[in-house]
Formats: C-alpha cells, structure tokens, sequence
C-alpha cells in the first residue's frame, strides 16, 4: 500500500518548509490563512492533509501551485518541486509546471470544467499545451486516457459538454486531464465532496491504482476521514493554519494523542452503537479560536484544555515537537492512553 | 412463474434497447443549441422573430414590395398652395406634402432605419467588446483607464452625444451610424468587463491556470465564450435604441441629407406641420419605429431568458 518506487527513503517530490500564507485587505486586519505548514511528499506516497472547513487545507494547495492571485495576498516560506524553488517563480516556469509536471484536482467537477467547451477539445488543449503532438494525436490520446479513467465509450463522450456527463464521469474526466502529462505531483483538494457514496469509492479506486500504477506523489486534502482511512500513508491534521497533529495513518486511528484528532474520529458516525445514541460533536464551530501567538487556537473547544494552553506560555506559541517515531505534535496537554481505546481501530478498518 | 419471468425480462430487454436507442448518436448539445431549442418553445420569442423577419424582408426586398415610386411626386400637377396631404385615391395609405406614396415611402424607410441601426450596433458591439476583453482580461491599470474613459463616455447624455459627434463628423449617413455606435460602446465594454471579471476567478478557470493553460487561451477560449451570453443579450435590446436613436437625429434634421433615401425619423420631421389635420401622415412611421423597437425588444428578452442559466426550466 505504502511507495512502490524506493518509499520515503528516496528524494521526496515536494518539500514545504514553514510555508505562511497572509491575505491583506486595506482598511482590515490581514488574515493569516496557512501559518508555518511543513511537509513533503515522496513518489508513491500518498498524504492527507485533513481538516475542517476554513483551517487553510485548500489554500495551502493553491499556494503550492502557484495560483493565488497577486494582489492582498502575501506568500512567505518554501515550496521546493524536484528542489526547485516555486515560491517567487516566474508566472513562466510556473505554467510549465503545471499540468505537465504537477497537476491538481478541484472539489467540484461541474464547475471545474468550462460549460460552454466539448469535453475533448478541455482534453486535448491539456496535451497540445505541453506535449508536442499534433491535433489528430491529441484526440487518439484523449480518447485513451478517458478510457484509462474508466470512461465508457469515451470517443462519444469527447464530442459532449460536461452538463451531459454524469458527475462521477466529470469528475474521471478532471483526473484524466490532470493525468495527461504523467505529472510527479498530484493534488487532489476535496475530489470526492461532491460525488454520492459509490461514486466516492470508485473515485479513491482510481486514484490509489494510479499512484500505485505510476508512482505519483499525491497530496489528498480532505475532511473525511474514511478517505484518509482508504488512501493515505500519513497524515497531517491541520487547524487554524497550522498543522496540529502528523502521523502514520494506522498511529493516527488507533491513537489520536491531539484532542481535536481525537474529537474528528469520535465525531464519524457509527454503524455499531445502539439506536438513539446522541453522536458526539466537537464543541464550538471553527470561528471559536484564539490566535495561535495567545495560546491553543483549538483550546476554547478543548475539552481537556487547562490554563496553560489559553495562556501564552514563555513569549511562543505551542510548538510541533516530536511524538514518538514518525509522529509530531502541538499539545501541552494531549490524549494519554494506557490501552488503545476501543473501536478506534475497527473504524480504522471500517473503510 | 417462468413464463411471467420471461414476459418481464423481454420487456425489460425491449426498454433498455429503446433507451440505448434514445441515447445512442445524440451527441454533443452545446448551450447554444439547448438556447435555441428553448427559444423556438417561447411564444414571446416567436412574435420577436415574427416581427423582426417581417421588416428585415420587407428592407431586403423594398424594391420588389413597394407599390410605387417613392420619389415620384405623381400629383404634382395638383400641388399647389393649400395642398392638403392625405389619402387619395391609387394610395393605400395616402400621399404625403409633396405627393408622393406614403407606403412606398415607408418601404424604403425600413431599408434606411434599419441598416443604420444594425451598423451603429455591430459597430458599437465591435469596439465595447474590445474594450471590455483589454479591461476584463488584463485588469490592474489597464482596466482602471479603460473604465475611466468609458465612465466618461457614459456620463454624456447619449442623445447629446450623438448630436454632437455628428455635428462633428458633418451630415451624412455614416456620421450618424459612428454617432450612435460611440453612445453603445460603453455600455458593451461595462457589461463584457463585468462578466469577464466575474468568469475569471470561477472554478474552470482556476482549475484551466492548474493544468498550465496559457492565459490567452484562457481568455479567448475559456472566458470569453462564457461571458458572452449578456452581450448577445444587450445587442439585441441595443438594436432597438439604434433605430429610435436613428429616427430621433433625423427628426432633429442631423440625418441623411440625401432626399433620395426616405427615412422614418425625417418622415415624421416633415409630417409635423400637418399633425393637426393630417395625423396619420405622422402616427404611420411612428408606428413603424415602434412595431420594429419593440420586436428586437421582444427578441431580446427572450433570448435572456433562454440563455441565463437561472431561468432554464
């Protein structure tokens, strides 16, 4: 399940160093979105970066990619591809990146595709853009990656707009454009949000046997765990812009030690708890935080918060320290266990 | 048991191969063509379409419809001072000051009217577009000064507009097509600007930037196709204007000078004097320009329902 080309060993494909990402608006308080994000992606590893809505998981992909607008936004930090330095890079290199080498995505496969253009010629466009090939052996290989995404009679379906597709079809369309050029990187922010449960599952199908197939590095950004569960090698949980929690997927199931971690898992719902049994939300929405510089964002929804994690300790903020092997936290005050709690590991496996 | 089985599987058979039929060759349906399939369902849109053919029909072939001369002053012997206009008879709807058929008149009239509307539109349409394509897909300063300029255009009544560029220009027909476009431009590159900058953060472009797309394909073969549709919309409706705009310069005496082309504004110019003895010298052009605005207006609107996804049924 884990890399097939060398595994974490070899050199990682991308490499996020203390990446921040800060929207500027005059007249208004700038907003840090994604504060000091560090991680990397070797080839045939897939990662999750795991979290709700609104703590920076999509912005961190956009940032990666190059694609936030200019203007009120401001990127610090590193983001190396094959340890070439993107942050900064021209407009230029960046387009050639994208698409041939790294390629990504997007939550909603309606509105990611252009209504108004046939399914063949958004195909075809991806390959002339980036391969030399001309228009009739753009359409033969058009016709082939549809199929290789499980597309039926897809030279049919080359002559169609997206609104005749059905959207796990869409959605097979978009990853088969993203795979045109056998890019290194794949992010995939949300890729099954929008898609009914079977679909779901025959989606994540495809993506693991093409990582598998071609030794892809994938960036999965999802707040489902049951994707995390099926697809991911490690784990990154983020809030509030910060990573708060990494580990290996099965560590992370078994032994959540961040409360929030903790708080996600227990809030799935379960199959085998009996009728009428109340689930168990987290506390609060995602607007209950505190800057980070004044103590745990996640604290004022905490349940085990004391004092210290509201109070700014020592001028820093809660640090990511290491947690055991392949493990970090951000915690004063994480999950203890004596035992592996019970059924933590069966919902592991549930998927 | 079996037997029933059997019956139900056949029919079941039969209806998958009838669907498989349905399916089977439809192709591609572009949104255009769903527009125009939903188009010829509406009643309003057909009365548009009616009316509009009817006079593009009539201006196409004023030459064969026209019963007469529309020059010929036949009564002249007749004329003289205390001539009063009107019907006579040989005249389907009479004669007008200088004895000349009022039909045939506004026969030719169509040609005139409607050839300096669609002109002054396609004109208007040409150069707003333009201008809006440079502000929507350049944005940053480039947009800042072309909607400055724009502003400024749009801040000039139109009809003060036109009669001043045509002032300028001196009096001919082509004067008054360049006035009347210069009053449409802004209100192109406004809207093509709006939509454009609405189209370029949306998801499909976003996810087209993703996979390396260079931007002016972006712009030309994303974006734009998808902010056309109010474009189309307003061009429509602006048709309408050009026409009355038309008719108003040559009533105003800033329209063609060439007598040998009537003109519905400079009819109803002439059939002033008469208004109080002979109004329908007056109400038939009038009519005319109003029948033909309110046919592109027909048209329009209904070309906006069948085109704005929010009112697909």
């Amino acid at each position: 399940m884990s890399s097939v080309l060398g595994g974490p060993a070899s050199a990682p494909v991308l490499e996020v160093d203390d990446l921040a990402v800060t929207f500027t608006r005059r007249g208004e308080k700038s907003t840090r979105a994604v504060d000091g994000v560090s991680f990397a992606v070797a080839p045939g590893e897939t990662i999750g970066l795991v979290g709700e809505s609104g703590c920076g998981k999509s912005v961190t992909s956009l940032a990666v990619m190059g694609l936030l607008p200019s203007r009120g936004v401001d990127v610090t930090g590193s983001v190396r591809f094959n340890g070439q330095e993107l942050i900064g890079a021209s407009d230029q290199m960046l387009r050639s990146l994208r698409g041939a080498d790294m390629a990504m995505v997007f939550q909603d496969p309606l509105s990611s595709l252009n209504p108004t253009v046939r399914i063949g010629t958004q195909v075809t466009e991806v390959l002339l853009e980036h391969r030399e090939m001309s228009k009739k052996q753009a359409a033969e290989e058009a016709a082939e990656l549809l199929d290789r995404v499980g597309i039926p009679d897809p030279r049919r379906r080359l002559d169609e707009y997206p609104h005749q597709l059905s959207g796990g079809m869409r959605q097979r369309a978009l990853i088969a454009m993203a795979l045109a050029c056998s890019p290194r990187l794949l992010i995939a922010d949300e890729p099954t949000t929008a898609l009914d449960v079977t679909i779901q599952a025959q989606i994540l199908e495809l993506l693991r046997d093409l990582v598998v197939d071609t030794g892809t590095a994938l960036v999965m950004i999802t707040h489902d765990l049951g994707v995390v569960a099926g697809l991911c090698d490690r784990v990154h949980v983020m809030y509030a812009g910060k990573i708060i929690e990494t580990a290996d997927r099965h560590d992370l199931f078994a032994r959540p030690r961040q409360p929030y971690t903790g708080g996600l898992l227990a809030s799935v719902p379960r199959l085998d708890t009996g009728r009428g049994t109340p689930l168990t939300p987290i506390r609060g929405s995602a607007r209950d935080t505190i800057p980070w510089e004044q103590g745990c964002a996640f604290a004022p929804r905490c349940d085990n918060a004391q004092d210290d994690c509201l109070t700014e300790v020592s001028g820093s903020i809660v640090p990511l320290e290491y947690d055991g092997p392949g493990r970090e936290l951000r915690c004063r005050h994480p999950l203890t266990y004596p035992q592996a709690p019970a059924g933590a590991t069966a919902l592991g496996g549930a998927r | 048991m079996t037997a029933l089985g059997d019956v139900r599987r056949r029919r079941i058979d039969e209806l998958a191969a009838r669907a498989g039929q349905v399916s089977e060759g439809e192709g591609g349906v572009s949104l255009t063509k769903s527009a125009v399939r939903r188009l010829r369902r509406d009643p309003v849109a057909i009365i548009g379409a009616v009316i509009v053919v009817v006079f593009l029909v009539v201006a196409a072939f004023a030459p064969f419809l026209a019963p007469r001369d529309p020059l010929a002053q036949t009564l002249l012997s007749e004329i003289r001072p205390g001539f009063i206009p009107g019907s006579q008879e040989g005249f389907p709807l009479g004669v007008d000051n200088l004895g000349r058929d009022l039909l045939s008149r506004l026969i030719w009239g169509s040609r005139q009217s409607l050839l300096i509307g669609v002109v002054a539109t396609v004109l208007g349409v040409i150069v707003g577009m333009a201008l809006g394509v440079l502000a929507g897909a350049f944005g940053g300063w480039v947009d800042s000064v072309v909607m400055r300029f724009v502003d400024i255009v749009l801040s000039i009544p139109s009809l003060l507009m036109a009669i001043s560029i045509s002032v300028l220009l001196g009096q001919n027909q082509y004067a008054l097509m360049i006035a009347i476009a210069v009053t449409q431009v802004p209100i192109f590159a406004r809207l093509l600007r709006g939509s454009m900058l609405g189209q370029r953060r949306s998801d499909y472009a976003v996810a087209a930037q993703a996979l390396g797309i260079r931007k002016s394909r972006i712009v030309f073969g994303h974006v734009l196709p998808n902010s056309l549709s109010p474009v189309i919309v307003q061009a429509t409706l602006s048709l309408a204007t050009a026409i009355i705009e038309a008719a108003a310069l040559s009533f105003l005496g800033l329209g063609d000078p060439d007598l040998a082309r009537p003109e519905w504004g400079a009819m109803l110019a002439s059939a002033q004097g008469f208004l109080s003895i002979r109004p329908e010298l007056a109400v038939y052009p009038a009519l005319c320009i109003i029948i033909v605005a309110l046919g592109f207006t027909l048209l329009g609107e209904a070309l906006r329902e069948a085109l704005d996804p929010k009112f697909r049924r």
